[in-house]
Parts: C-alpha cells; sequence; structure tokens
C-alpha cells in the first residue's frame, strides 16, 4: 500500500517536472552560457554547395562590391547604398538611387544576411546569387546596361585574371559574378557583440539591465519581440504588416503582397535582424523611426494605422523602464565585422 | 417506369456518394514551431486522395495564415492563433503548394490522387 502511494508521487511529481521543462524550454534561463540560450548562438555562415567560399571568390567579390563602374553613370557601386562605415547601410530614411533619386524603401543593413532564408523587404528573391544583379539593372537603381557590363568585364584583363581563379572555365557572365559578390557578402558577418559574449559563457559582457531587456524581449506578455526577431538572427524570415504610419498613405507600399497577393501581406515588410541595429537608423522600411526608443513607442502603442495590421502585434504593457531596457539590450547587439579596406580597382 | 428510372439512378449516385465519403481521409498537419508538422514530425511533402482533406491547426503562441495559390486548389485560410484549425477538402488532382503567408518557410508541397 505504502508502496502504491509512492508510485504515485513519484508519478505526480515527475508529472510536473516534465511541465516544469516544458516552461523552461519555452523560456531560457538567463545567465550566461547557459545550455537554454543555444538556439540564440550564430552557427557558421551556410553557403550553397556549388558556391562554397574560397578566397579567390572572396577577393573578386570584394573588387566588384566597390566598383563604382558596375553602375551606369559609373557612381554607385553596391559600397554606396551598403557602406561599411555606416554598418552597411547607408544612414537615410529611404536609398538614393540614380540621379539621387530618392527611392521607396530604406537600405537594409548586409550585415549576417548569409543567414536569411529569403531576401528583400518584399521577399521577391530566395538568396544573395539571386539578389546580386537586381540593383545593377533596374533604372532607378544603378541603372546599368548588363550588356555594355559584361563586355566591358570581358575586356578588363584585371577582372578576367579575377574571374577565372575565383571561377575558372566559368567565364564572366551574371552568374559568376553574383556568385562572387554573394560570396563576398558571407563574409560581412557580425558575431562578437556582447550578447555573443554573454551567450558564450562571458559573464560580464551584458550589464544587469540589458539582460532584464533581453527578458523583456522574449516575454511573450511584455515585449513579445521575440515572436519575430527570433533566433538565432533575430528574423523569421517572415512577413508582417507593422502598423506604419505610411500605411495609411493614399497609395501606400503594398509592400509582400506584390509577391504573394494573400490579403494578409498587404502592408507587409520582412523583418530585419538586429545585430548592429543601433547603428543603422533610421528604422523601418520607410525610415520612419529615428531611434530605437521611437520603435519600442510604436509597438508599444500597437501600430499607429491599424488596418490589416499582423495579428501578432499588439498593444504592450510596458514600464518606461522596460522600455529603456529593451533599448539597453539592442544596444548590446553592437559589434564588429570584418575589417575592410577599400580595393585598387582591375584595369 | 419514368418515376422508377430516376429512383433507381439516385439510389446509385446516394451509393457513390456514400463510398467516396466513406474512404475519404482527413489529415491533421499541425503549425508547430514555425514548421508543418504531421504527427510530431516536419512534413514538406504529402500525398493524399480526392476527397480527402486536411486540419490545418496551429499549434504555435503565435498566429499563422495558410494559403495556396495553385490552380488545382486556391484558399486563404486567414490568419489564426494557437488551438484553432480550419479544414480544407482537396475536391481535384494535382500538385498543390501550401504555405503560411507571416512564414514563408513553412511549404507543404500536396500531390493530390
Amino acid at each position: 500500500m505504502k508502496l502504491a502511494k509512492e508510485s504515485m508521487l513519484t508519478v505526480f511529481f515527475i508529472s510536473l517536472f516534465a511541465t516544469g521543462v516544458v516552461a523552461a524550454e519555452d523560456k531560457p534561463v538567463l545567465k550566461a552560457g547557459h545550455p537554454s540560450l543555444k538556439e540564440w548562438i550564430l552557427p557558421a555562415a551556410p553557403a550553397p554547395k556549388e558556391n562554397i567560399p574560397n578566397a579567390a571568390r572572396v577577393d573578386l567579390g570584394w573588387h566588384l562590391f566597390f566598383d563604382p563602374r558596375l553602375s551606369g553613370e559609373g557612381n554607385m557601386s553596391c559600397g554606396t547604398c551598403h557602406n561599411p562605415g555606416l554598418e552597411w547601410s547607408d544612414g537615410l530614411p529611404t536609398a538614393k538611387g540614380v540621379k539621387s533619386s530618392i527611392l521607396g524603401r530604406a537600405s537594409p543593413t548586409i550585415i549576417n544576411s548569409a543567414f536569411n532564408t529569403i531576401l528583400m523587404w518584399d521577399g521577391r528573391k530566395k538568396d544573395l546569387e539571386e539578389q546580386t544583379m537586381g540593383p545593377m539593372e533596374s533604372n532607378v537603381e544603378m541603372n546599368m546596361d548588363t550588356v555594355k557590363l559584361f563586355k566591358w568585364l570581358n575586356d578588363t584583363p584585371g577582372y578576367r585574371k579575377l574571374f577565372e581563379a575565383a571561377y575558372p572555365g566559368e567565364g564572366i557572365n551574371a552568374t559568376t559574378l553574383s556568385k562572387a559578390m554573394a560570396t563576398f557578402e558571407r563574409t560581412v558577418i557580425m558575431n562578437d557583440t556582447p550578447f555573443d559574449r554573454w551567450l558564450a559563457g562571458d559573464e560580464k559582457a551584458m550589464t544587469a539591465q540589458q539582460i532584464h531587456g533581453f527578458d523583456v524581449f522574449l516575454d511573450a506578455g511584455k515585449g513579445n519581440c521575440a515572436a519575430c526577431h527570433s533566433a538565432p538572427n533575430f528574423t523569421d524570415n517572415g512577413f508582417h504588416n507593422v502598423g506604419l504610419a505610411s500605411w495609411g498613405d493614399p497609395n501606400p507600399d503594398m509592400g509582400r503582397y506584390t509577391q504573394k497577393p494573400v490579403g494578409r501581406m498587404k502592408g507587409a515588410f520582412k523583418t530585419p535582424q538586429l545585430r548592429g541595429i543601433a547603428l543603422t537608423a533610421p528604422y523601418f522600411h520607410d525610415g520612419s523611426a529615428k531611434t530605437l526608443m521611437d520603435v519600442v513607442n510604436h509597438y508599444a502603442k500597437g501600430g499607429e494605422v491599424t488596418t490589416n495590421i499582423d495579428p501578432n502585434i499588439q498593444p504592450l504593457k510596458l514600464s518606461q523602464l522596460d522600455k529603456e531596457d529593451l533599448v539597453a539590450f539592442m544596444n548590446a547587439l553592437t559589434g564588429t565585422t570584418p575589417t575592410i579596406t577599400i580595393p585598387t580597382l582591375p584595369q | 417506369m419514368l418515376f422508377k428510372n430516376i429512383k433507381l439512378a439516385s439510389i446509385a449516385v446516394s451509393v457513390v456518394l456514400i463510398s467516396y465519403i466513406a474512404h475519404a481521409e482527413e489529415f491533421t498537419v499541425t503549425q508547430t514551431d514555425k514548421t508543418f508538422k504531421m504527427s510530431g514530425a516536419k512534413v514538406e511533402k504529402l500525398t493524399i486522395k480526392v476527397g480527402d482533406s486536411i486540419k490545418f491547426l496551429n499549434e504555435d503562441p503565435w498566429f499563422h495564415n495558410v494559403f495556396s495559390l495553385s490552380d488545382v486548389k486556391t484558399f486563404d485560410l486567414g490568419s489564426y492563433p494557437k488551438g484553432q484549425f480550419k479544414t480544407v477538402t482537396f475536391d481535384k488532382p494535382g500538385q498543390v503548394d501550401i504555405e503560411c503567408a507571416i512564414h514563408p518557410q513553412m511549404q507543404l508541397h500536396l500531390e493530390v490522387k
């Protein structure tokens, strides 16, 4: 009888423990280096098997990335809008294209874009290789005549040598150019932020305020930020209408809906990753938020224009302290990317 | 005589319909950890028969929005939260590509035979 009673108690406590384990898995233990945090650790940057990185490919991509002769007027390189001195973005509310025309969307940073499973604010490109030619071909961006481009590259001995070293026997064409540029972009990795060092076990890497900010970030009843800015790259690679004021414009940017005509996608844009975020102001696809606190206040309010807003976005119960701690946490996401020098361009 | 023939035809149609419904299966595909799953395992491809249906059950703490723009079956289930489900019956043979609009890495390629 006693044995039966003990067995029942054991079953009862095992059940309670099991429930506790589920809860613990839902929310990690916020201690430096704790195993429950491992999903936030960035893995090695992935690359497609048909474009495995090597030094020659990175070298070619580096030259191409900073070469303004890839634009129609010879004055814009990829590095113009994705400037390493501005955290690989441009510091503008929305990008400037050909003849300094103001474009409709912000230049996203390319930091950690190697981890993205879909690219562009509207998701119209599946990977870095597919994305590369887009700005050159666009008549409002780099506005390059690509027939002339490849003739010029083939006529330039310095580039012939670099292409042959990187992709022997594959020629100089849109495929090899895109592969090289994508390979270079995959080197722009940031994984040494205070947050990353804290994940690795450095107790002093983040302040108590920043750790509390991470708690608010994770807590579904508070910031609920991780619902979209999820591990490990702070993005769900998903699309959300976040209720910006510009969504109320007479002819608003329809975003993802232009690619996937499903009602929920009207005014939805891709979730950006957050490493390096403190230095990539202004924020949102329309550059409408000047500071991280502006972003936090936007979400705390539950958005400005709520027509078709993503149902995951609800007004938040955040104290002023919670908001300040969230911003402090996002400041702990600032690290370094590989040191870049501007190349002497091939002749 | 005509009345008798109509009656017989009605019975035949009913028998066919009942046997069709009896053989139709319902599959449950959950949205779990931003992944389509069946019985807890990730599912990316599934073959079903004409007349079968799939119950799309959201098990995640956030909304999903399952849809298909395929010619064989076009639908948009809208967004719904954890614990809710919607069911789609597939009434034509062919390929149906199903996604979550919010999380496009969630993809299910269905073959309806």
